[in-house]
Order: structure tokens, then sequence, then C-alpha cells
């Protein structure tokens, strides 16, 4: 039958169809869907890891109990499981090893906009790039069979037009193939110095496999067209090339980024006049095809920041196309914002307001760096804060020092927070750590993770205990507060500040876009009251606007938290709760 | 069959994924091709979201550009106005007249521009305004303005309304799908 699928969830369909029976993935944008799809076929094991490298590790070692094992992650993600990644080149698998790497050009959702294809060059792992659903169902089938016939981890590359547009898809049936058997190698899985040095010319032979494989493997296709441009692209890219030109050019469509082509490529150039690459990003197969000796285009035409359309396609390559009507009006931006309710609001209300310097972390938390909270400092990768905020206070005369805080969500401190932590216990600074526990992983749309108690699927699993985690780490100070409570907030917070010994203060309160949260009645202004002082902006809640110089609550948003209602001095928010 | 253009627009959290959801389904059982893209992660968070859907024979790229889409299909009104500029010459606008107001303009920094119908009207647009909020509300739920919005697109859909009404009930769970068919239907002939 066919159907409507999302790219996530015909990778999904693929890893049921291609008899995966272990998941083990990270969540982050735009990847998390193929798992969270995943689970929903019960035949399947699936589970979320606390980070990448644990999960690709968990799936390696399914691989080896002789099973098809998969692991999914962002771009990002593929930085933290790069360690064993590099290594499992080497070793091979026993059962097929599946990666998913999701890219983000145009980082609708991202911290940078890395190209994923040098993570397989310099890993030497196959790389396979579908450009719609229907192809991601069917690479993920190819991808399990390369891996094992070739004794490789396979990497396919999304991006988020592939992972987040729907297309049409035909599901088939699921065949699971017989459980290898582990068999011990020492020579083959036991990497150090003397068996690794045997294993490497394997993986150049292999790669040399592999580009044979290449040559003439389905995924790799050329549609011949007019033959003035030959376009040399690939995932989503092709799609823009095909909607502009469609059959006016000609074609080669590479499904497989890693390892290349040559005699593919070599011909193709032979049959066009000009030859042109348009790919997202980095310049790969452009720097391939000149190290070819191929005269090229590529990055002189198309654009390396940024995503590609068919109309960005269209006008590089010298076509003039309709503008488009604006309004004379600036049209305001609207720029993502914290929720109404959210529990990370009033804590950086309160780090606003003591002034500090807050390193910050990657997660719904870092819209605590918009206006007018502004709170927060630095945001570089999953785990940074806690690392830097020890080298920043070590460093730091200690006046600012005593005033700088290290923010990080309770996800992210699981997934690297607690290697950070260790740091400032071992080499002991005065480090003010705030775990922003909101009791799920909120911005990639509530994945439960180690500190929940809940698995992928929502039954009760291991739940790790924060309080207990940082005294065994040798915290002795430890505070718990409601970020809703702001007076509360504020004096733990001065109180941690200008003590001379490391602290975490755990923010505690589930996302008020957890469906088990009961919202309490949403609050009204009481116009006589409210005398227009604007104290309540301070906290840029979306429920609350102004209006004829008085606040004004949105009642179908607001959740009654409380929080703007203890900055106003004049008693002028009110409950809407019906007295009994 | 040429390709058709419809953009989605609205405000995260506004309930543009079942709009697209059920426009697909709908689609598809037309025996067209069809691409929808949608957003997720960060933008979802109150920010400016849109999700596009193309059909036709057979659909290449999954996202619609500038001066190309045959339909807007708008949540809040500042949002039609945001994405003007992607409707080709001709093109038509549905839009809820909902204003939310965007964070610069709550915290005083921008103003919410005035008279915007109007505005894109002589921009030289077709807009049919409409206030989805009341419709859906009148339906049962405020939460219905999607069905609001599609039933009123439907109105310039040359396909038979039991079409629609499939393909809603193939998209909405069963104890929504009554409420659900009055916004439609309330979208539809207003």
């Amino acid at each position: 039958m066919k159907e409507l699928m999302l790219g996530n969830k015909a990778f999904a369909r693929g890893l049921y169809e291609a008899g995966c029976c272990f998941v083990s993935s990270y969540p982050g944008t735009p990847s998390t869907e193929i798992t969270e799809e995943a689970v929903k076929y019960d035949e399947i094991y699936c589970e979320w890891a606390p980070n990448e490298k644990v999960a690709l590790e968990a799936a390696f070692g399914a691989s080896l109990a002789g099973r098809r094992a998969f692991c999914g992650m962002k771009h990002v993600g593929l930085n933290v499981a790069a360690d064993p990644l590099y290594t499992m080149s080497y070793t091979g698998v026993n059962g097929g090893l599946v990666i998913a790497v999701a890219d983000d050009p145009g980082m609708h959702s991202s911290q940078n906009e890395q190209d994923s294809r040098h993570h397989a060059i310099a890993s030497k792992v196959p790389m396979l790039e579908p450009s719609d659903s229907a192809e991601t169902l069917a690479f993920v089938k190819i991808a399990f069979e390369l891996s094992e016939q070739f004794d490789t981890p396979v990497i396919i590359r999304m991006c988020t037009r592939v992972s987040h547009s729907q297309s049409i898809v035909e599901a088939g049936e699921r065949t699971v193939p017989e459980q290898i058997p582990y068999e011990k190698n020492i020579a083959k899985y036991v990497m150090m110095p003397g068996n690794a040095k045997k294993r490497h010319p394997v993986v150049e032979e292999r790669t040399k496999k592999l580009a044979q494989w290449a040559e003439s493997a389905p995924v790799n296709r050329v549609e011949m067209g007019g033959t003035d441009i030959g376009v040399i692209t690939s995932s989503t890219s092709y799609q823009y090339v095909k909607e502009v030109f469609g059959d006016r050019v000609s074609i080669l469509k590479l499904g497989m980024s890693n390892p290349l082509p040559e005699k593919l490529i070599r011909d193709f150039a032979s049959k066009v006049k000009k030859l042109v690459v348009a790919e997202e990003m980095d310049p790969v197969f452009e720097n391939y095809c000149r190290q070819l000796g191929l005269e090229v285009s590529g990055k002189d035409l198309l654009p390396m920041c940024g995503e590609f359309s068919q109309n960005m396609i269209a006008e590089c390559l010298g076509e003039k196309l309709y503008e488009g009507k604006a309004l004379d009006d600036p049209i305001p931006p609207r720029p993502p914002a914290m929720c109404s309710g959210c529990p990370h609001r009033g804590l950086f209300y309160t780090l606003k307001k003591n002034k500090v310097t807050c390193l910050g972390d990657i997660g719904c938390y870092t819209l605590g760096a918009a206006a007018p909270l502004s709170s927060v400092d630095t945001t570089l990768c999953m785990g940074a804060s806690v690392s830097a905020i020890h080298g920043f206070i070590k460093m730091q005369d200690p006046e600012t020092a005593r005033h700088t805080v290290a923010v990080i969500g309770d996800s992210t401190f699981m997934h690297s927070g607690m290697t950070g932590l260790a740091n400032i216990a071992y080499n002991m600074s005065n480090s003010t750590v705030i775990i922003l526990d909101n009791s799920i992983t909120g911005m990639t749309g509530h994945q439960q993770n180690p500190t929940t108690g809940y698995n992928i699927k929502g039954d009760p699993a291991g739940k790790i205990d924060l309080e207990a985690l940082c005294r065994a780490m040798g915290f002795e100070r430890v505070r718990v507060v409601d970020p809703y409570n702001l007076s509360e907030c504020d004096s733990v917070i001065r109180e941690e500040l200008n003590v001379d010994a490391p602290s975490v203060i755990i923010s505690r309160r589930p996302c008020a876009l957890l469906k088990y949260v009961k919202h309490k009645a949403p609050l009204k202004v009481n116009p006589d009251k409210c005398v227009g002082c604007r104290a309540c902006m301070q906290i840029a809640c979306p429920s609350i606007s102004f209006r004829d110089k008085k606040a004004v609550v949105d009642a179908t948003q607001c959740v009654g938290c409380g929080v703007c209602s203890q900055l106003c001095r004049f008693g002028a928010y009110e409950s809407t709760a019906k007295e009994d | 069959m040429e390709t058709k253009n419809v953009m989605i627009v609205g405000v995260g959290g506004q309930g543009s994924l079942l709009a697209s959801k059920l426009l697909g389904q709908l689609l598809l059982q037309q025996g067209y091709d069809v691409k929808v893209s949608e957003v997720h992660g960060m933008s979802q968070r109150g920010g400016s979201v849109v999700t596009y859907v193309r059909f036709g024979d057979h659909v290449s790229s999954p996202v619609i550009d500038r001066g190309t889409s045959d339909y807007i299909v708008s949540f809040e009104l500042l949002e039609a106005a945001r994405w003007l500029p992607w409707l080709k010459e001709d093109g038509q606008i549905v839009t809820n007249t909902q204003q939310i107001d965007p964070m610069p303009v709550i915290m005083g920094a921008a103003e919410y521009p005035e008279n915007l119908v109007e505005k894109m009207r002589a921009a030289g647009a077709k807009v049919d305004a409409l206030d989805c909020l009341s419709l859906a509300s009148q339906a049962g739920t405020a939460k219905a303005v999607n069905l609001v919005l599609m039933g009123r697109l439907s109105h310039y859909f040359d396909m038979p309304e039991e079409e629609w009404l499939a393909a809603i009930e193939k998209i909405v769970p069963p104890r929504f799908l009554e409420i659900n068919r009055r916004a439609f239907a309330l979208g539809r002939n207003a």
C-alpha cells in the first residue's frame, strides 16, 4: 500500500523490514523520529542511551552478538560518537551495523552546519545518501547488506529536508536474518597496536572494493538529458536540480558519497560540455573531481553556507525568477521563545537580576540568551557549560568568578555534564552548577532520559538520583529549588555564589508541556490595580502583552505559573479560579 | 498536471502539523504525487513555522520558493504577511484573522502592523480572511482552528467534499471526529 511517510519514519520502516533487532540512539533534531518510529515496532528492541558514544558502542555490542543493529544521531552527535566509529571501522562488525547521521544545512535547530561526509571519509566508512522517503527505506536495507558483505559499519547521511519531508513510500515485509554466532577473534576485535596494524590494510583494501562496488551499484545512477550541462549531485540537492532542469541537463545522482566511483564520474564528465557539482555545505564531490583533474564548477557558483532550494540553484545558474511581493511595512520577527509556564523562565530572571555570567548549554534553555532575559553568555556543545565554568573560574578574577554559574538541563547533564562535574570535584574550583531539571528532554520533543524514571516506551525504568550522584562525586552543597518560587531561587543562588565551596543547585519543575503536568487556572490582570510599570514584562512571557498601557493575559496560553504575579508590587495579577 | 504549491504558516504550537497531514492524506487519496516538508525542533517553540505541501503528476523538491505558492493558508495574520512574498501572482491567501504578538511586539521593540488584510489586498493578493478562532470555538474547541482553515481551503479546491471528509476520518482520532467535522463545515461554508 502506498502511503505518505516522513523520511525518518521511512528509515524506521527500513530498519523493520531489514530485520534490525536493536536500536540505541540519542535524540537530536532532525534525527529523532527515526528512533521514535522504530520503537513502535515491538519486534525491535529500542532505547535512548545517555549519549551518542554510548549508543553507538551499545549498537556495536548488539552487532557483535550477531544481530542487525542501528544507532541514530544528529550531525554533532557523530562528533561524540566519532571515537568508537573510527576504530569500529578497523574491527568491522558481526551482525550488520547501520548508523544514521542527520545533517542540518541552514541550521534549523543546530549550533553549527558541519558536513558529516568528512567523518565518513576520515573514518573510511561507507556512506549512503538518500534523497526522499522511498529511497531512505530502500537504502537502509542496502546498508545492512553492505555492512555484512564488506564487514564494516555503514553510515546513512540524512539531512533536514529528507528527514522531515513526507513523500510516497510502499512498505514491504520484514525478514530477519539468522543470528550470526559470536566467535572470539582477538586479532579482529582487540585493537591494540599489533592487531590494529594488521587491520588497517584490511580497511584500505575494503575501501577499494567498495569503490569498485560503487561503480555499478544501483544507488548511483546517471540520468542523461541535455549534455550542455552535467550535474553531479546527491540527497535533497538532487531534487532541487531535477525541479529546475528536469531533463534539460544530465545528472549523475550519487547515492553513495563515500567511497566515490572514479570511473563513473570520469565517464559522465566526458559526456557533457560543462560539469557542475551541486552539493550543500562543503565541496566534497567537487574537490574529488578536481583531484581527478576534471574541470568542474561548484562553489564558484553555489554557496557554501545555508541550504539550497530550486530557486537558489536556478538563480545561481543564471535564471531570472519572479521575486514575489512584500509589504512596505516592516514585519516584526517572531523568534522562538520559552513557552508560557516554562520552568526555566523564573530561574533565568533570577540570574539576570543577580547580574551573573552564565555559561550555557544545549537545550530549550539556550533560549535564555534571547532578549529581554539575555542571561546566557555561551553555548558551545553538549556539556560544555560544566567543563568551561571550571576553566573560567580558575583564570578569572575572584570577584567575577564569584558571579558565575553554569546551567545545564537534566538530559544534557546525563549526556556529558557528569564528566565536567567530576573535573570540578577533582581539580577543585568553586563552581556553581545549576541543573535545570525539567524531568524530560525538552527541545527534541519530550524524550525520556536516565533521570526521568521511564524508558523510551514510557515504562518504568532505572532512575538516577541527581542529588545522590552529585554528593557521591564529593559535592557537599547540593540544593534544590523550585524555579516558580522567585524569592527561594534568589536566596539560594546568592548563598551558593558567596560560599567558598563548589555547589550544585537543582532547579526542579517538570516541563509545562508534559501531559501529566496539571495547570492552574490562568491569571488575569485587574486593570484598576495595574499601573503600567512593566515590571512583569521583564520575564518575556508569551501570555502577557501590553494594551492601552496595561498588562493583559492571554487566557488561552497562560498556565497559571504565577511568576509574573511575584514581580507585581501592586497585586494586579489575580487568579481566575472560582473560589469555593 | 503542473505541480501545485500550498504553504501552511503559523506560530509554533498552533496545530499546523495536523493540517498538513490532512492535506497530504487527501492528495494521496486523489492519486497525486505528494511531498510535505515540515519544521521540527527549536523553531517550534512559539516561533514562525511553515509547512510546504506540493502535489502534481511528479514532485521533485519538497520546498516552496518565493513567488511560487498557489495558496498560503495562515493560522495568524502577521504570518500571512510575513510569507506574502512566497505567493505567486494571482495566488490565494486563506488566513485566520487572529493576531498573536511576537516577542519584539510584546517587549515594545516593534509594532504589530495595522490593517494587514487591506494592505495585502492592495499588494495584489487575493485574501480570504476569517475569524477561525470563533468558528472553532463554535464547533466545540479553540484547538480546531486547523480544521476550520482546511474547510475554508476546500472551498478553493476542485474536489468533492466527501473526499475531504474521508481524509479527516483517516487522520483524526475517533473521539475528536465529530468536533473536527463541525469545524471543517463551519470553515467551508463561512
